[in-house]
């Protein structure tokens, strides 16, 4: 096993209670950090070079530092709202260890000059929600908290509020509708104040980053990735769970090496780096590093960093239309090119399944895929239209074979995965 | 291609095509002389709205606790809410329609949300939860939907059972589940995420 950080001593009894947190060294550096100057602390936090973990992975001390300054209420939100399919590294980080986040919470806050602090998490973590809202109450009596305001605030199903603007719209209490960026949340967020958002591993990370110093931790990792990453095998592999990594390590080791790769007798046929909203891979690219610049060349994204695994025994046509589903039932509706994209783009996959396509409505589908990308407020759309895209770019021959097949049917069948065999 | 089901007045949606009632006031924020709140209602509402900057940060609280004081979303419990918070019952009913876990039509009191989104159905999610439609039945007591990725692939095929996360689930424990949240047990005691430790260890 590698470098543990956010993991080390994860599963101690009791490690989300304040007493076991302070014995495992929680709440000291935290003093440190508010004894040093704001922008020494932002200076440290660009030298660690962490990137964000969320998914778009931009540069956290870079965010911090576009935070204005001068008087006025300022807001740093925690996006606990992960729903990315494949994603469920912040549920077990929070579950496990919700004073790492809180510890993380005070020192961002006090580096982006914030006097309120939200936590958006979604709502079906209740579970996980219950347990930070007893780590929330240890930590203000303990007095950590000192003049922050920190709040949980629990959503209610929406994958668009993972979205960090739609996210504020739902803290607002509104829809989650996105916003037009720019203004950039830095300087128009939360309540038209400035607001800083970050991921809950990104958060969590910094504590350890200065505990170590920021320096030696720009030494994890790769040049551009620095550090340790929680990633989410999940899919047609045999030991499924989080792992953390050190980023560039080779994705075959963490799919075949860490998650015991597909079952007995199967091999990969395609995988998804990061997330479903992620274009996908295939099995001659499990060599690549696994770190943001190495995934961004192949054609993909590290973005929250869950590996979705599907091996040989699935048909392609089957993946892609439960993902442009997902996405359909979770576009906001505010842009057209997204909301009726997604839409045709399953009527067209629907197509495919009932024998009715011909090659050419490949075609169109990839144009539809191109003419989404880009055009909408958020990423929403782009995250259906690139995997789908990608798919009917390396997967093409399957498609046709599939059309073919279930056309030659007297009527419509369930193919299963295995056709292309038979 | 199948035929798309339309309603008699030929629209996909009910009510769609429906006129306006313009004869009828706007709906206004209710008074609060004339709509009764029960007092924990409104104290549990307050409080949320304590938290915030801007009150209506608290729609979606305010929301969910009406859901879990009256199941769902009713009329009347979003014209309390939005007599607490200032607010119109269309400003709420608006956010409620949003959000897939709030619900504004009734439904049973045991909530199972079956993931079925890529991982779990690469497991087979779509058979467990077609068994569940089938254990439970025409069941008022229920409400088994399928549900968007819930962030627990470690453990698929799995369901949020009541807000409780069990899985993998076999498709033979159906039946025990099902029995389970008739009888008011725990679900699936052994199957439960919160037992489970980290993999790799």
């Amino acid at each position: 096993m590698s470098l543990q950080l956010l993991f080390e001593n994860i599963d101690e009894q009791g490690l989300n209670t304040i007493d076991v947190y302070r014995r495992r060294g929680g709440y000291e550096i935290y003093k440190q950090a508010l004894a040093m100057p704001r922008d020494q602390l932002v200076e440290e936090l660009k030298k660690s070079g962490l990137r964000g973990r969320g998914g778009a992975g931009f540069s956290m001390g870079t965010k911090a530092s576009f935070m204005p300054q001068g008087q006025m209420d300022k807001y740093l939100v925690c996006n606990a709202d992960e729903s990315e399919p494949g994603t469920f590294k912040d549920r077990e980080l929070m579950f496990k260890n919700p004073h790492a986040l809180i510890e993380g919470m005070i020192i961002a806050a006090y580096a982006a000059g914030a006097n309120r602090a939200f936590i958006f998490i979604r709502g079906e973590y209740a579970e996980v929600a219950d347990v930070l809202d007893a780590a929330l109450a240890e930590a203000r009596e303990a007095g950590v908290l000192g003049d922050l305001s920190l709040v949980l605030h629990r959503g209610a199903g929406a994958y668009i509020c993972g979205e960090e603007t739609a996210l504020l719209d739902a803290l607002e209490g509104k829809r989650g509708n996105p916003r037009l960026k720019p203004p950039f949340p830095a300087n128009q967020g939360l309540y038209q104040g400035p607001t800083l958002i970050n991921n809950v591993e990104t958060l969590m990370t910094v504590p350890y980053i200065l505990r170590m110093g920021a320096e030696d931790y720009a030494k994890i990792g790769v040049a551009n990735s620095t550090g340790t990453k929680v990633v989410s095998v999940s899919g047609n592999v045999t030991r499924p769970g989080n792992y953390e990594i050190e980023l560039g390590m080779p994705s075959r080791e963490i799919i075949y090496g860490l998650a015991g790769g597909p079952p007995e007798g199967r091999e990969v046929k395609l995988w998804f780096p990061g997330g479903s909203s992620a274009p996908v891979l295939t099995k001659d690219d499990l060599d690549l590093p696994y770190d943001f610049d190495s995934l961004a060349k192949a054609g993909s994204m590290l973005g929250s960093g869950a590996i979705i695994v599907v091996d040989d025994s699935n048909s392609v046509v089957d993946v892609c239309l439960k993902l442009a589903k997902f996405y359909r039932h979770e576009s906001c509706g505010k842009c057209t090119p997204c909301r009726e994209g997604t839409n045709w783009t399953v009527k067209m996959i629907e197509r495919i399944k009932s024998g009715e396509a011909t090659p050419m409505d490949l075609d169109v589908m990839a144009s539809v895929q191109s003419r989404i990308i880009g055009n909408c407020l958020c990423v929403l759309g782009d995250a259906m239209a690139m995997p789908v895209g990608s798919m009917i770019e390396k997967f093409r021959p399957e498609f046709e074979s599939y059309m073919e097949h279930v056309r030659l049917q007297p009527q419509p069948v369930e193919i299963q995965g295995a056709y292309a065999e038979a | 291609m199948s035929a798309v089901p339309r309603y008699e007045h030929g629209s996909r949606v009910p009510g769609w095509d429906d006129a306006a009632d313009l004869t009828k006031d706007p709906a206004e924020v209710p008074d609060a002389a004339t709509t009764p709140v029960p007092a924990d209602l409104r104290a549990e509402i307050e409080d949320f709205m304590s938290r915030y900057p801007d009150r209506r940060s608290a729609a979606i609280p305010a929301l969910a606790a009406v859901q879990r004081r009256y199941g769902w979303c009713t009329p009347e419990g979003v014209e309390q809410a939005a007599c607490v918070m200032r607010l119109t019952p269309a400003y709420l009913m608006a956010v409620a329609t949003f959000y897939d876990m709030l619900e504004t039509e009734p439904v049973g009191k045991n909530t199972i949300y079956v993931c079925t989104n890529i991982s779990c159905s690469l497991h087979g999610a779509d058979e467990l939860l077609e068994r569940l439609l089938k254990e439970v039945g025409d069941d008022p007591g229920f409400n088994v939907r399928a549900f968007e990725c819930l962030g627990a692939c470690d453990i698929a095929p799995m369901a949020s059972v009541n807000g409780v996360y069990v899985g993998p689930i076999a498709q033979d424990e159906v039946v025990d589940l099902v029995s389970q949240c008739r009888g008011g047990e725990e679900p699936l005691p052994d199957k439960q995420l919160r037992k489970r430790k980290a993999a790799g260890t």
